[in-house]
């Protein structure tokens, strides 16, 4: 069986992000990206299906500018045997990514696309759930657990009122939410490795897609910055500042 | 290595030191030992095959690839480096550089994956800098050896599959000239394990004394099968040797420094933090030049190493100066949390005990000054 594993290149984690002066997005210069966590995790699955025997290839993809092949590069390393990049410099929504997802499933036939439940730049939180619409294939999603039996894939869930099991014949669509696994540091030997390992360039035209935009950004803006709290001296003046301050 | 490889090569090994290294370090000082889970995720990582090349399933750094990797290691306790250390170097080197064929294709592609773990076995009782007054002996019997003696303060000697062990092949011979390394490996019968040594800082580093009664090598078991060439190969090593503590020292500054700059723009007194006292400035801004000029050095003397000239008295000013200078940066850290750099809760108490083991081993600062002003005043009188 064949694993899609799609991975995105986002501002790294530890990095606090900066709002660009004018409002139009997040500032982007000189600041230290990397793979998006989700999809580490994603990556991680996908090599642990692969140990078991369970998978027999992982192909890596991303949709992004040229430097994305340094995150396709860091999945090869941890483990993923060949990457595609689809390469454009323009901003890519949701349902375009889930677009070039869906002509490369077309062409791969994966028995099991694995995604990070979102991305930590833009958090939509769509691209699985529209590639799973557009593909008309079963949906697990914000897994936290993932079994393969035969040609079905049980996926414990994580949802808001605790743990939901739900069994999908595949192939399948799984986003992955945090608890699934621990990924794994990619090791300095398969970091030179991966730079034999085959990584092929492709552009959304080459799947027929049209990416522009669908929504349109009307302003970025930093979040409001928390006022300071009051110290009271004992709970009758709490009450009162409560009741004065209309909470309760 | 391309640029590409090296920052994700990079990148990984601060990863590494961010979220599991530099997190488990009060564990380490606690238990007095590298935990297990630790120890093979820095196996798995590859770690220990940095200075092996590549044909041996190592990495092949260069030295100023090695120094890079080794800065961003020792952001973490500098306790960490020393369970790869003598793999990396001085345990392994002897063999990379002029061990035979048939010993590298045994030990290289073990040492690269950390399977085996080397240790070198240079320093007695009675010889430590003075390496040539050496009195361990391996006396030929036909085709081996039989040696006697005992090694002191080995670092990796419980953790060791095999020693790079030197002794005097030739009695006869005074001094330097009459001693051979040989490779020995750990589970060779007469081999005695001394008690851990008790340590000023380094916790979680094993030491100890290392008794040779009666051990029997072949003589196939020399380093390049030739004997007497001993103490050429130890200092061929020992010029690597200093290049990577001082790399070892600088990854510590950064994180001393770090840790400086932090504090004192936190800490408040007088109604203002401490960073805006000039006193206080003075120590930070006297740390950053330390800090630079090692950085700057380091630079320059790894890239010449790697150029392939010679360069033993830039390797021996270059260790004589990361190793005092770190020293330096560590005391004005203590001096800038005050009472709380004194206290064991807060790091920089044991990193200044830490580095203060730099300035001694693989040459001692006043050894390292002796080098230097022995090769300016042979270059002097030569010219």
């Amino acid at each position: 069986m064949k694993i899609l594993v799609p991975v995105k290149r986002v501002i790294d984690y530890n990095v606090k992000p900066r709002v660009k002066a004018d409002g139009t997005g997040v500032d982007l210069a000189n600041v230290k990206m990397s793979m998006n966590p989700f999809d580490e995790i994603a990556v991680e699955e996908a090599i642990r299906l692969k140990e078991k025997g369970v998978a027999t290839e992982i192909v890596a993809v991303s949709v992004g500018p040229a430097k994305a092949q340094e995150t396709l590069r860091t999945a090869l390393a941890m483990g993923a045997d060949r990457a595609i990049l689809v390469q454009t410099d323009d901003e890519v929504e949701p349902l375009a990514v889930a677009k070039i997802l869906k002509a490369i499933a077309d062409e791969e036939t994966p028995g099991l696309v694995i995604l990070g439940k979102q991305a930590i730049d833009d958090d939509s939180n769509q691209t699985g759930q529209m590639l799973a619409a557009l593909t008309g294939r079963p949906q697990g999603t914000f897994a936290s657990e993932v079994t393969v039996d035969g040609d079905s894939v049980t996926v414990k869930r994580e949802v808001d009122g605790g743990l939901e099991t739900v069994k999908l014949t595949m192939p399948a669509i799984v986003t992955t939410d945090l608890r699934l696994n621990e990924p794994r540091y990619a090791s300095l030997p398969n970091i030179m490795k991966a730079k034999s390992k085959p990584l092929a360039n492709k552009t959304p035209a080459d799947y027929g897609v049209d990416i522009a935009p669908r929504l349109k950004t009307l302003k970025v803006s930093e979040p409001p910055v928390r006022q300071a709290g009051v110290k009271v001296p004992d709970v009758d003046t709490l009450v009162a500042k409560i009741k004065e301050l209309g909470i309760a | 290595m391309d640029t590409e490889t090296f920052d994700l090569f990079r990148d990984t090994v601060r990863r590494l030191v961010d979220e599991r290294l530099i997190p488990a370090e009060d564990e380490v000082e606690e238990t007095d030992n590298i935990p297990a889970r630790i120890a093979d995720q820095i196996r798995e990582m590859g770690l220990f095959g940095l200075s092996v090349p590549e044909e041996f399933g190592g990495l092949g750094c260069t030295m100023s690839e090695e120094a890079a990797i080794i800065r961003e290691l020792c952001r973490a306790a500098i306790v960490y480096r020393s369970l790869i250390g003598t793999t990396v170097g001085i345990g392994s080197q002897g063999i990379v550089m002029d061990g035979t064929d048939e010993q590298k294709a045994e030990w290289l592609p073990k040492f690269a994956t950390g399977e085996a773990i080397a240790s070198f076995a240079l320093t007695e009782p009675e010889a430590g800098s003075d390496a040539g007054s050496l009195r361990t002996t391996a006396i030929r019997e036909g085709d081996s050896y039989r040696i006697n003696g005992t090694k002191r303060y080995i670092t990796n000697a419980p953790r060791a599959s095999v020693f790079t062990l030197m002794a005097r092949t030739e009695p006869d011979v005074k001094g330097s000239a009459g001693i051979s390394a040989f490779i020995l490996p750990a589970d060779t019968p007469g081999i005695t394990l001394g008690k851990p040594d008790k340590k000023m800082g380094q916790k979680g580093a094993v030491t100890c004394d290392v008794i040779l009664d009666d051990v029997v090598l072949p003589a196939s078991a020399i380093i390049g099968g030739v004997p007497g060439r001993g103490f050429k190969t130890a200092m061929k090593v020992l010029d690597r040797g200093r290049i990577h503590i001082a790399a070892v020292a600088l990854g510590m500054a950064d994180r001393l420094l770090g840790m400086s700059l932090e504090y004192a723009m936190e800490r408040k007194q007088f109604g203002q933090r401490i960073a805006d006292f000039q006193l206080v400035q003075a120590m930070l801004a006297d740390s950053k030049v330390d800090l630079l000029t090692i950085e700057a050095l380091m630079r320059s003397v790894a890239a010449r190493f790697d150029a392939g000239e010679k360069v033993s008295l830039e390797c021996s000013a270059l260790k004589y100066h990361a190793s005092e200078a770190v020293g330096r940066i560590a005391d004005r850290a203590v001096q800038i949390f005050g009472g709380a750099g004194y206290m064991a809760e807060y790091k920089v108490e044991r990193f200044y005990r830490d580095v203060r083991l730099l300035r001694i081993y693989e040459g001692t600062s006043q050894i390292q000054q002796t080098i230097i002003a022995k090769n300016m005043i042979r270059a002097a009188e030569a010219a």
